[in-house]
């Protein structure tokens, strides 16, 4: 592999991991507070899968040649973080935890089954282990999305559209360009941002529609960008800050 | 509502909620509001049988489905699920139950009731002798 495959295979695992992570952490949040007790033990098993998915991907990460896991994850600044917009949103209402739920992981599946042809072995391995347990989330995103849209109630379709308005300038942040798609595609490791997002889409669009939601124009929504480079919302330090206070009382302690 | 002062808690998800400091009377839940149920069955391997492990709350199959794999499908072996409507479940009352009263006095029905064990016994015997008698 050379430096620059290599850099573009570091950059696009960061994305990953950091997007799982932090996605993990905001929807352990709802643990003990969602709405009813089935839905609670279903969001925080699957807040525990992305938390095991952020695992697996820094592992790939210390493979390369980058400290262990438990350092990436908790000691490094905001600005080195490389998660998109979308998952560090905090949310008070159920409904934008669940429309980010689908429009979050309508992505990882199709990031996932992209990568499941990766010419980068250790991530191809990854993307088929998990494909079961993203399939699971996003029929949980689609169920419930359903259910609160034209299945739903007037207070239902409301709240989930005016999730949606709020959270589609974010979702598209999950597309932004990586500058080194160009090695990513000629290394054969994943095919590119902008795929992704067709593919995402395809997907996404006939669902909300078919579920009684108004989309706008895509083109006419400014993405949220930055957070690839490391530029974010005011709202990841605060979350880093408490996912890590009990890792910096003692960073050598055993667990 | 006065959302000044809410409550502050040792978790900071709680925190968050901006829960009023000041309790609100509880006012009871809707009539009707209340989610159906439905009964799980279990099965740990393929060609196994299903067993009941148990019932869930679902306002619909498809969340019945959801809920049903995290309830009893998210640690041990399981490689599917049925979710049945409680209500579509079809069974005896419980007053009938003297119907099954006495059959526990009907040992005959037993499968221990058949003493075929010496039967078996005796076979094996003689199949080992003519065995033993052929390799000599």
């Amino acid at each position: 592999m050379t430096a620059d495959h290599r850099a573009a295979l570091e950059d696009l695992l960061f994305r990953m991991a950091d997007d799982a992570l932090i996605y993990g952490h905001r929807n352990s949040e709802w643990t003990g507070l969602a709405p009813i007790l089935e839905e609670d033990i279903a969001f925080s098993s699957i807040a525990q899968d992305k938390l095991g998915h952020a695992l697996a991907l820094y592992h790939l990460l210390t493979d390369l040649g980058n400290p262990d896991p438990d350092t990436l994850a908790f000691t490094r600044d905001e600005q080195q973080f490389r998660c998109c917009h979308l998952v560090e949103l905090p949310t008070q209402d159920y409904a934008v935890a669940l429309m980010r739920h689908a429009l979050f992981d309508y992505a990882e599946q199709n990031r996932y089954a992209l990568l499941e042809q990766s010419t980068y072995q250790p991530l191809a391995e990854l993307a088929r282990k998990v494909r079961g347990e993203i399939k699971y989330h996003v029929f949980h995103a689609s169920t419930w999305l359903r259910l609160l849209g034209n299945e739903g109630t007037d207070e239902s379709r409301m709240r989930m559209q005016a999730a949606l308005d709020m959270l589609l300038p974010y979702a598209l942040g999950i597309f932004e360009p990586s500058p080194y798609e160009q090695e990513l595609r000629s290394a054969g490791i994943f095919p590119g941002e902008e795929e992704l997002k067709q593919r995402w889409l395809e997907d996404v669009v006939p669902l909300l529609e078919s579920a009684g939601y108004r989309l706008p124009a895509i083109e006419t929504i400014e993405p949220a960008y930055g957070g690839r480079r490391g530029y974010h919302t005011e709202h990841l330090q605060p979350l880093i800050e408490e996912m890590t206070v009990v890792f910096r009382i003692d960073p050598d302690a055993e667990w | 509502m006065s959302r000044t002062v809410t409550l502050q808690s040792l978790d900071p998800r709680v925190t968050r909620l901006e829960i009023p400091a000041e309790q609100q009377p509880f006012e009871g839940v809707p009539e009707g509001s209340h989610l159906q149920t439905f009964e799980v069955f279990h099965q740990a391997k393929s060609g196994a049988r299903h067993i009941h492990v148990g019932s869930i709350h679902a306002p619909n199959a498809e969340l019945a489905m959801v809920f049903a794999k995290e309830q009893y499908a998210r640690r041990s072996q399981c490689v599917n699920l049925w979710v049945v409507k409680t209500s579509e479940i079809i069974t005896f009352a419980p007053e009938d139950a003297d119907l099954f009263a006495t059959t526990p006095d009907k040992d005959y029905r037993d499968a221990s009731g058949y003493k075929v064990m010496q039967k078996i016994l005796a076979w094996k015997q003689r199949t080992e002798q003519q065995q033993s008698q052929q390799s000599q």
